[in-house]
């Protein structure tokens, strides 16, 4: 008898002992005489059942987690080579089944370096497409699909492949944005381990659709996993000639390469990004000009998020109308939403725009694993603002949370329950953009550490009202005079745990006047 | 007198064709398509602040002082960074902006030294001014935070120091050092917080790339990068346009005094050459006006070995003239001559060959030109008509490749190499033809695509091959012949040029050229685009010289390079008038404006003007004289602002014939090694001590501007005056501009010069007369001035000067960026740090095959004379090749240099010596001997004579 076993090689799960679970089921299976196959798969992004073991059966997969190397003997007196005793068919996890997987279909499935893997599960089909059509044609198709950037600024990926397109250069040049620093996010990560030839599709069919025939995949150091799966996904689809000067047979070129990034939060800040690819500092360019115009090595260049770019086969494949047709206002497709910090259920989950931030944290999350009441949730990284519970009802959308005083960011929440100190947030924030500055513009080099300082000052309780004003105006200065989001975003976590948490800054008001 | 203050517009003029109409502040304004919002605010008046931005540079977008509200946009873009757009709606000046300018600039003085009262920048900061402008009233931060007022200043530039504790991080210097210098030698170290200038990593300035060029300086807005000058005797009250005395680049400056003290040397943004650039040497190495070694009063003696007497002027110019008339009684007419300086105006110049010319009743007076470019002069007067460069210096931006040939551009004429990096870093291509590997063929982000590394002495035989590759490979610009040239003449030149030996292949052995390279080199040159011929001294100096000349002239007709912004053939001249000294007359068989004596027209001319006959025939030139006096036919020579001893080949012939001479009068700034041999001394004035004009390369004549009295007295151009007085001449003039409507009186290519032209357009490039009553920058559009251009047979013929089994290596000499010529100036400077002493660049291969380690000393021996110099070991040369510079007296690299010269110039040949390398214990004895005579010749009595008196005190 022969059994496929599915261990996730995310690097989640790894560090969860995934590998040594693995280990001990095909142990386990040689002493039972079950010829066992384990196929190391990505992450079906429900975090906290990693590492999440499923076995085929004719119902299909059966998810068993989170398994343990001391469960694993149990686990086969239980039944599980024949898919009994776990938590029953994986599809039908609630955590799996209340998702729109747009993105994120393949990720956790399928072997991520099989090309008869993604092939069988529509890879390849929208870059099929693609190449049928002019690249107009391609950029009208996305345009159309309403997509919006992943990385957080939301700008319709339609028309900065549109400005792209039409840009004159000698060369062009797509670059992929892997750089994901911001703190409770993953999902560019996870997809790269995961589903890495859906990045190559990606990018590819942008690659078409502006001329741009070399692409630059820019990531992070730390993530070790990711770079090995994508440089075996790049080799094995060059030699496969999805890649290469005739990309499909179409005798259109389009190639790529990976450059990893050495650790500065900035670089994922676009301009600092491509700087970092020529080989300079990584600091932050002032725009205009815009990359579209004058981007990497001054040509015109197409830099999108992972979760842009892999939006992308899905609406050539099926069409711009079966992705615009979920959504929520002007926000349309699917968001691959990351859910961390104090949850009970944290982990991916792909939905649609429009779902309320407390149904993401309360019904999908499951409230906080500790058990204590929900305080605050910074949304969208660490330069996201920090939403109270009486704004749970706000909808997951670009303009909703703008007019909330927030942004949705790269999709990553984080929650905190209430015995977090938000002054403390406040200072972090400050701190992080200390810590993370370029240096180039001065709101951000010397106003994050005055910053620091401040909130310091208002924390020990020396002149707090001062100082708290002194702070708001620090935060406009920031906001309204840095040269990019890092300096200008840094006010978001500021004020809006001084807005809505004002309590937490009184104590030391009261602290203050107490002496 | 005021300072002279420059707008700054905040970012770079853009050239567009198209413009654009907005509205700042309600104020409508028109500006080409693509300034900046700041700068087209700065044009119609309104100041934005700003402290990144300055227009030499790129905008950066980075101190957020210039943020601006725009009607329909969100947020407050910066200006510095944000295009014009038509109908664009700009507030510079809103509640918001007041508000978050006043908060940025709380954020810099929260970090910034409190010690404005007693700062070097006090009265010119731009912090300080800008603080001023936002109405910063407080610093809510206090100063107790984390900052960077505890960095130590890094003093090791003898020039500017460098203070941390007072940068705010703008980058300017960074880009300066980038954009305007291209060195690259600047950084930002650290990240965040803790970013702050560096030069490279960990380094201090000197030990740094930085060449001293003070770009950064320039740039820096506050007292981080500050001059010395100013530390120590505080700013300038008035300041004066002038132009630098060093290279042919002819840079202009503001010279910032305070009093008729020199502060310091600010390069000046409207200057034509250098628009606002400078080197180390004209920005910072001006000490030499005021160095203790100056003669300032005029001194005579019997024999040189006798001691120097002081006299008066009135005495010294009577003993010159009783003299120079006792010569030319018993020797005859002809036994006395002189050299004019290549470093004096053109009006010093011109006076000298006219007293000489009219008063001496000869023609032997010659110029350092004789050294340097006369084939230039000769060359391309045969191939084009005019004896100078056909291009101004901007044509290089519109440069799409570029030969560099003989020329180190980078040392030699560093403000020029700077626009030629900024072009090439653009995308220009480059060939370099050079023995040596130069700094061109690889530095920061440039490189050459071809470098041609030639064997001394091969240059016609390279260039020929070029021609080679051009014709024989249909790369002709046929249209271009057709139109401008000879045709038949051509066809001749075509099939000289196309005979199979002169192929890359052929001479690949003699050349040591990759015939691939070469073959590669040629239709680069031919094909891409705009090319652009640069060359030095590594041209001229050789026995073929002017054929060299000749074939550049070749190559540019033949690939139809001439006659348009962005081509042409460049000489890049030495001194700062040498073109200058050129066209005034200097030669001996030159008039003013290179009319040959034998012409009448020309003659009569001067005769009626100047009231006597002139000679028809050619005088001596240099190395005639030195034949002559140890002839015993020529016995007066007096030499204008030139250091013939140390500058001119074969040292021993020189000081032969000077020794054979019954008087030599030096006018000079210093007892140089010239004035070892003479009887007479004048002394001179410097370029800051008076008025008069220097013609740079590039034939734009700038005006030099008195800006302190002569210390000794008298400006050169008075001297030379008085001297002829006391000779019987009538010459009276008033003032420099008075000779110089004289010369555009006599001159044709002069005839619209005058002071007045030249204060109101800043400059003007001859030929400036009714034609081209503006000047012109670029010569020989739509036509030659010769009328057709003429291709000359370019035959190589081997030197004689061979290198054998007692000569086996080829010595080229050259110079340094901090050193200057003889280094009479910059020897005076604290430039010496950078290069105190001539050193022997040797390859590694040929130290090792003689036992020679870097810092040895070792002998070096030729045909002509030895001397002694230590060695660098590098492969910036070819196995084969040894290099040294001349601007040290005691290594005396001219003793080696032989009297071989230019077939057509006499230009000697410099570039190659045969030569033997040798271990060595220390100086040569001739070394030793020369030092000792040096000494003995140097003593003045009058001083000697003062040290009895003030012992018996």
């Amino acid at each position: 008898m022969s059994v496929t076993f599915y261990v996730p090689q995310d690097a989640a799960a790894l560090s969860v002992g995934a590998d040594a679970v693995a280990e001990a089921i095909r142990i386990e299976a040689g002493k039972r005489g079950i010829a066992a196959r384990i196929i190391r798969n990505g992450s079906r992004g429900m975090l906290w059942l990693e590492p999440l073991v499923e076995v085929a059966t004719q119902e299909g997969r059966m998810a068993f987690g989170p398994v343990e190397v001391d469960d694993v003997p149990a686990l086969f007196d239980a039944g599980m080579a024949e898919g009994r005793g776990g938590l029953g068919p994986t599809e039908d996890l609630a955590f799996l089944k209340a998702q729109t997987r747009f993105t994120f279909a393949r990720c956790g499935v399928i072997a991520p370096l099989s090309l008869d893997d993604y092939a069988a599960m529509d890879g390849w089909k929208g870059l099929a497409r693609a190449i049928t059509l002019s690249p107009a044609e391609i950029v009208d198709e996305v345009t159309r699909s309403g997509l919006r950037g992943r990385g957080g600024a939301g700008f319709p990926t339609g028309i900065k492949w549109k400005t792209v397109l039409e840009a004159k250069g000698p060369r062009k040049y797509i670059v992929a944005n892997a750089d994901e620093g911001d703190s409770g996010t993953f999902a560019d990560r996870m997809l790269m381990e995961g589903d890495p030839f859906h990045l190559i599709e990606g990018m590819a069919i942008a690659g078409l659709a502006v001329g741009a025939t070399h692409g630059y995949l820019y990531t992070r150091s730390e993530y070790p996993h990711a770079i090995a799966v994508m440089a075996a996904a790049i080799g094995l689809a060059r030699d496969a000639g999805f890649l290469g000067p005739s990309v499909m047979g179409s005798g259109r070129a389009f190639d790529m390469e990976i450059r990893t990034g050495a650790g500065a939060y900035v670089c994922g800040e676009e301009t600092a990004l491509l700087e970092s690819i020529e080989g300079r500092r990584g600091q932050v360019r002032a725009k205009p000009p815009l990359p579209a115009h004058e981007g990497l090595f001054g040509c015109p260049t197409v830099i999108n998020n992972i979760l842009s770019l892999t939006a992308v086969p899905f609406i050539l494949d099926k069409g711009a109308a079966a992705y615009a047709d979920v959504g929520f206002g002007r926000s349309r497709g699917t968001m691959p939403i990351q859910l961390a910090g104090n949850l009970r259920h944290g982990g991916l989950f792909e939905v649609g725009f429009g779902i309320s931030l407390g149904a993401l944290v309360n019904d999908i999350g499951g409230g906080t694993m500790t058990g204590r009441p929900v305080k605050a949730v910074q949304v969208g990284g660490p330069l996201g603002a920090y939403f109270p519970p009486a704004l749970f009802d706000t909808p997951f959308d670009y303009e909703a949370f703008t007019k909330a005083g927030g942004l949705i960011g790269h999709g990553g929440v984080v929650v905190f329950d209430d015995s977090v100190d938000m002054v403390k947030q406040a200072r972090f924030a400050m701190d992080f953009c200390a810590i993370e500055s370029c240096g180039k513009c001065t709101p951000c080099r010397i106003g994050s550490t005055r910053g620091v300082e401040t909130i310091d000052k208002i924390a020990a309780g020396q002149n707090v009202a001062a100082n708290i004003q002194l702070v708001e105006d620090l935060c406009e200065t920031m906001k309204f005079g840095s040269l990019c989001a890092l300096g200008g975003f840094t006010p978001y976590p500021v004020l809006s745990a001084l807005h809505h948490f004002p309590d937490d800054f009184a104590a030391r008001h009261k602290a203050q006047a107490a002496e | 007198m005021s300072l002279v203050e420059e707008n700054d517009y905040g970012t770079p003029a853009v050239k567009s064709a198209a413009s654009v109409t907005l509205s700042i502040d309600g104020e409508t304004v028109t500006v080409p398509a693509g300034t900046s919002i700041m700068r087209a605010a700065a044009e119609m008046g309104t100041k934005v602040p700003k402290l990144c931005a300055t227009d030499s540079v790129k905008a950066f977008g980075s101190c957020r002082m210039c943020l601006v509200e725009i009607e329909g946009r969100p947020g407050t873009p910066a200006s510095c960074t944000t295009p014009v757009a038509d109908g664009m709606q700009v507030r510079t000046q809103t509640d918001r902006l007041k508000r978050l300018r006043r908060g940025v600039m709380e954020l810099y003085i929260s970090d910034h030294p409190l010690d404005c009262l007693t700062c070097g920048a006090n009265g010119d900061c731009e912090l300080q001014d800008m603080a001023g402008a936002v109405g910063l009233r407080e610093v809510r931060y206090g100063y107790e935070g984390e900052n960077h007022t505890h960095m130590e200043k890094d003093r090791s530039n003898p020039y500017f120091d460098y203070d941390p504790s007072k940068c705010i991080v703008c980058s300017r210097c960074v880009r300066a050092c980038e954009e305007t210098q291209g060195t690259f030698a600047l950084t930002i170290e650290g990240r965040g917080f803790d970013s702050r200038v560096s030069p490279g990593a960990h380094e201090d300035f000197m030990s740094s790339e930085c060449v001293s060029c003070g770009a950064c300086v320039q740039a820096c807005p506050t007292a981080t990068l500050i001059e010395k000058s100013i530390v120590e005797i505080g700013q300038p009250e008035h300041s004066v346009v002038t132009t630098c005395a060093y290279c042919g680049v002819g840079c202009s400056f503001k010279a910032e005094m305070r009093g008729d003290e020199l502060v310091r040397m600010v390069p000046y943004k409207d200057g034509k050459a250098n628009r606002g650039h400078s080197c180390v040497k004209g920005r910072f190495a001006w000490g030499y006006a005021s160095h203790k070694d100056r003669i300032l009063k005029p001194m005579v003696r019997a024999r040189i070995t006798d001691p120097w007497q002081e006299v008066s002027w009135d005495e010294a110019f009577a003993h010159v003239a009783k003299e120079f008339r006792r010569i030319q009684g018993q020797y005859g007419k002809d036994a006395v001559g002189g050299i004019t300086s290549s470093r004096c105006t053109n009006e010093e110049t011109y006076l000298v060959q006219k007293m000489i010319r009219a008063g001496f009743g000869n023609n032997n007076v010659d110029t350092c030109a004789r050294v340097c470019h006369s084939p230039t002069g000769y060359g391309l007067k045969t191939a084009f008509g005019t004896s100078a460069g056909t291009q101004d210096f901007d044509s290089v931006e519109e440069t799409d490749v570029v030969i560099v040939i003989g020329a180190n551009p980078t040392d030699g004429h560093p403000v020029f190499a700077s626009r030629l990096k900024k072009r090439l870093r653009q995308g220009a291509r480059l060939i370099v033809i050079d023995p040596r590997r130069i700094d061109l063929v690889k530095s920061p982000h440039v490189e050459a695509d071809y470098h041609l590394p030639l064997r001394p002495g091969t240059n016609v035989a390279v260039v020929t091959a070029l021609a080679h590759v051009v014709v024989t490979e249909g790369l002709v610009n046929e249209q271009f012949v057709r139109d401008f040239c000879d045709w038949s003449e051509f066809e001749d030149w075509a099939a000289f040029v196309a005979d199979p030996r002169h192929a890359p292949e052929a001479v690949e052995t003699l050349t040591g050229v990759p015939a691939a390279a070469l073959r590669g080199a040629a239709r680069l040159f031919a094909t891409g685009g705009n090319g652009a011929i640069y060359y030095g001294l590594g041209v001229t100096e050789h026995s073929q010289g002017t054929t060299t000349v000749m074939a550049i002239a070749n190559l540019a007709l033949a690939t139809g390079n001439l006659g348009r912004p962005g081509v042409g053939v460049n000489p890049l001249r030495g001194q700062n008038n040498v073109q200058g000294s050129c066209d005034m007359g200097s030669f001996p068989h030159e008039f003013p404006g290179y009319r040959h004596v034998s012409d009448d027209a020309t003659r009569e001319i001067f005769e009626k003007l100047w009231g006597v006959s002139l000679s028809n025939e050619p005088g001596l030139r240099i190395p005639n004289m030195f034949d002559a006096a140890l002839d015993g036919s020529f016995k007066g020579l007096y030499v204008q602002g030139e250091d013939i001893v140390q500058s001119d080949p074969d040292t021993k012939h020189v000081t032969a014939g000077l020794s054979a001479m019954e008087c030599v009068v030096v006018h000079d700034l210093f007892l140089n090694e010239t004035a070892n041999y003479a009887h007479v001394f004048l002394p001179g004035s410097t370029f800051l001590e008076k008025d008069g004009t220097f013609t740079n390369a590039e034939r734009r004549i700038n005006r030099v501007r008195k800006v302190m009295a002569p210390k000794n007295g008298l400006a050169d151009w008075e001297v030379t005056q008085r001297l002829a007085q006391a000779m019987g001449m009538a010459m009276t003039y008033g003032h420099p501009s008075e000779i110089m409507d004289e010369i555009a009186a006599t001159t044709p290519s002069f005839a619209g010069v005058s002071y007045a032209k030249l204060d109101e357009a800043g400059s003007v490039q001859w030929p400036c007369n009714e034609k081209a009553p503006d000047g012109t920058p670029v010569m020989h559009i739509g036509g030659f001035a010769r009328g057709k251009g003429k291709f000359v047979i370019t035959e190589y013929v081997p030197t004689d000067e061979k290198t054998g089994p007692r000569f086996p290596l080829l010595l080229t000499t050259g110079r340094i960026l901090s050193q200057y010529n003889v280094g009479a100036q910059t020897r005076r400077t604290a430039n010496t740090v950078w290069h105190p002493e001539d050193l022997l660049e040797m390859h590694p291969h040929d130290a090792e095959n003689r036992g020679l380690k870097e810092g040895d000393w070792a002998r070096l021996q030729s045909r002509a004379g030895e001397t002694t110099l230590r060695v660098k070991v590098t492969d910036r040369v070819a196995p084969g090749v040894v290099y040294t510079t001349f601007h040290h007296p005691l290594t005396q690299a001219n003793v080696i240099t032989t009297d071989y010269s230019d077939w057509a110039t006499n230009c000697p040949e410099y570039k190659v010596t045969a030569v033997q390398v040798a271990p060595s214990n220390g100086p040569s004895d001739w070394q030793e001997h020369y030092r000792e005579h040096t000494e003995q010749s140097r003593r003045i009595a009058a001083r000697e004579a003062n040290v009895p008196d003030q012992a018996a005190e």
